[in-house]
């Protein structure tokens, strides 16, 4: 029934928010709310490893830019079919060729799950600090990858030119947005249910002590992998549409450490322990951002973001849903009835003790 | 084949100047189990302080560092107190630690930005541009120098960890803390006293930076990938096995450089410190 609810309640969000950026006519609107939602998929992407399982990721930047230039390759692909093609097989790549963004995002998600799995299996064997550490090394590498490889654009970066008109929505950007928001809702969907079932169960002994988890008889090791694939292919997801999103793409922008930080920065000041948390981080620190980079600077903005984490992770180490926790947890009456805030943390699914 | 010999004595000097970079590293994550990957943040910091100096004062660049020491110590001491205090003392240093240094990286990397934007900096002294030849082989001073005194700072800290009472408590510390108890010293203190002796050598690092190349706030994450190979290659705690791997890594990517182009040269260290991390975690002179 709640999970009823979710879906529901989700796609109303969902559709309200398509709704409302059209109703307002202002196209900022859209380019805006695309990077906020955005940063909702890497926010929960990285918290499927980093608050489940208490693997930090810090090279989202990777994942996302895999993602994005696997777009990159496909989109010069198609545009030149005739080049890159045998003849006999021209004729069925034109077929299928330019492919849609929705499949694109199938394939980047699979692209950077991929990557994702080879990390994992080099370095989760070892203890937590070498996962992180290969993580930034994995970035660079990448990196250093892209900027030499020509066909993508090599450090020049690459055009992507979109089209102009899409059917149903009419403006390309607002295809972009509704895919966004689609995406979001999969990637919250996908946290939350790896949250209530087995999997998550696993996740969480893995984080409270993997050697007891291990003595156990958890698969850790298993299960760290399938944490860094699902994690990794959201990264990916979220970074195959941005291609057509940002029109021009160089390497230093896709792996700008921008990436890294927010999706580490996002749950952390949410709250890293249930699929809410990275949602409230990335709606707050994303429109916070939205709004100091159009006022100040992006500088500011990415500034800000850092100050916050550190204050957080110092101060608040649950997060903003584990200051609501508290206050409503303080609410309980001595006698066990029930006062209105634990009334509403029962509402709010947050009872009392629950992680 | 002089190209060859010519690159792996750049690759040596190199080697000399990143061991500096790596020491810090070697003393924090290797000794005291602290994942600074902060480090690199401090030695920009380092960089820059030696380059305001340097124009304003005129002073030279590694004179700075040596004169900013005591800071760089004091620094150091206070980030470990707000480590200890927050996460350490609690047992949650895993997770929040991490992004906790990973934060303090990224303000102190912003901050330079809007302080001194993106341009590149650099400073000036008498030995940059020269050059010493010998027959084929060349070594610049700009060069040589920052590795003598770093090669010169880690005999000194090698000398203090196995000789004085301090230096093994340090060696200890990370061992058994309970032992360390029962011989009078307070773990906590000891542990200080490493952090920030690894911060300090964050300023000689940053200021042999400078000296050997321009130097921009982002720079630093570079490094970060450089420094960890290193220390893990080296064998996390062994500086012996931190000058080794560090002169191994400063030669493979000047022969990268050489030979297939300087845009290839960061991936080499990545590569190393995937190709170690799967094959030999324990490094090269690991236990």
């Amino acid at each position: 029934m709640r999970t009823f609810f979710f879906y529901l309640g989700s796609i109303l969000v969902g559709a309200a928010l398509f709704a409302f950026a059209r109703w307002s006519g202002n196209d900022y609107l859209f380019f805006a709310g695309y990077t906020v939602l955005q940063f909702v998929v890497l926010a929960t992407a990285w918290n499927i490893l980093g608050g489940y399982c208490g693997y930090v990721n810090f090279g989202s930047a990777a994942f996302f830019a895999a993602g994005a230039y696997s777009t990159v390759a496909l989109h010069k692909l198609g545009a030149n079919v005739d080049r890159y093609f045998p003849q006999e097989l021209a004729g069925i790549a034109k077929l299928v060729m330019p492919l849609n963004v929705p499949t694109l995002i199938i394939i980047g998600g699979i692209v950077s799950g991929l990557i994702g799995l080879g990390t994992g299996y080099l370095t989760l064997r070892l203890r937590g600090a070498f996962f992180a550490i290969a993580t930034l090394a994995l970035a660079v590498v990448l990196q250093t990858l892209i900027v030499n490889w020509d066909f993508v654009g090599g450090s020049r970066g690459a055009y992507i030119i979109r089209p102009s008109e899409v059917p149903i929505f009419g403006n390309y950007i607002q295809y972009l947005f509704a895919i966004m928001i689609v995406l979001s809702i999969v990637a919250l969907a996908a946290a939350r249910t790896i949250e209530r079932s087995r999997l998550g169960y696993g996740f969480a002994t893995i984080r409270d002590d993997e050697l007891a988890a291990e003595a156990c008889g958890v698969p850790t090791l298993k299960l760290k992998l399938v944490a860094t694939t699902i994690s990794g292919a959201l990264m990916g997801m979220a970074g195959a549409p941005f291609p057509y999103y940002i029109g021009y793409l160089e390497p230093g922008s896709a792996f700008g450490l921008a990436y890294a930080v927010n999706s580490i920065a996002m749950p952390m000041i949410g709250g890293t322990t249930s699929w809410v948390g990275p949602l409230i981080g990335a709606l707050l620190l994303g429109i916070a951002q939205q709004y100091i980079i159009v006022t100040i600077s992006s500088a500011v903005g990415v500034l800000v973001v850092g100050l916050m984490l550190i204050i957080f992770v110092i101060g608040a180490p649950k997060g903003i849903v584990g200051l609501v926790q508290d206050f409503m947890r303080a609410g309980a009456k001595a006698d066990g009835t029930p006062s209105w805030r634990s009334r509403l943390a029962i509402f709010a699914n947050m009872r009392p003790g629950a992680r | 084949m002089e190209l060859l010999i010519n690159a792996i004595i750049a690759g040596l000097l190199l080697g000399g100047f990143y061991a500096a970079v790596t020491v810090g590293v070697s003393i924090s994550f290797g000794i005291l189990d602290i994942v600074n990957i902060a480090h690199p943040a401090f030695i920009i910091l380092g960089a820059y302080i030696a380059y305001i100096v340097n124009q304003t004062l005129g002073l030279d660049p590694i004179l700075t560092a040596v004169i900013a020491l005591p800071a760089f110590y004091a620094l150091g001491a206070v980030v470990y107190q707000v480590y200890y205090q927050s996460f350490e003392k609690h047992g949650q240093d895993a997770l929040r630690g991490l992004a906790f240094f990973f934060g303090l990286l990224f303000v102190t990397e912003v901050l330079l930005i809007l302080v001194f934007g993106v341009d590149y900096r650099y400073v000036t002294a008498s030995y940059i541009d020269q050059t010493l030849h010998f027959g084929f082989v060349d070594l610049p001073l700009r060069m040589l120098i920052p590795c003598a005194i770093s090669l010169a700072m880690l005999a000194m800290l090698q000398l203090y960890l196995s000789r004085t009472f301090t230096g093994r408590a340090i060696m200890a510390v990370s061992q058994d803390q309970l032992a360390l108890r029962l011989m009078a010293a307070d773990p906590t203190k000891i542990k200080r006293i490493a952090f920030a002796i690894s911060i300090a050598t964050a300023s000689l690092a940053g200021s042999f930076l400078i000296v050997i190349q321009p130097v921009e706030p982002s720079v630093g994450r570079e490094y970060i990938g450089r420094v960890f190979a290193i220390c893990v290659l080296g064998g996390l705690q062994s500086l012996p096995g931190t000058v080794i791997a560090a002169m191994l890594l400063g030669i493979v990517e000047s022969i990268t450089a050489t030979f297939y182009g300087p845009s290839w040269a960061p991936a080499v260290a990545f590569g190393f410190l995937l190709l170690t991390l799967a094959f030999r975690p324990a490094g090269l002179l690991g236990r």
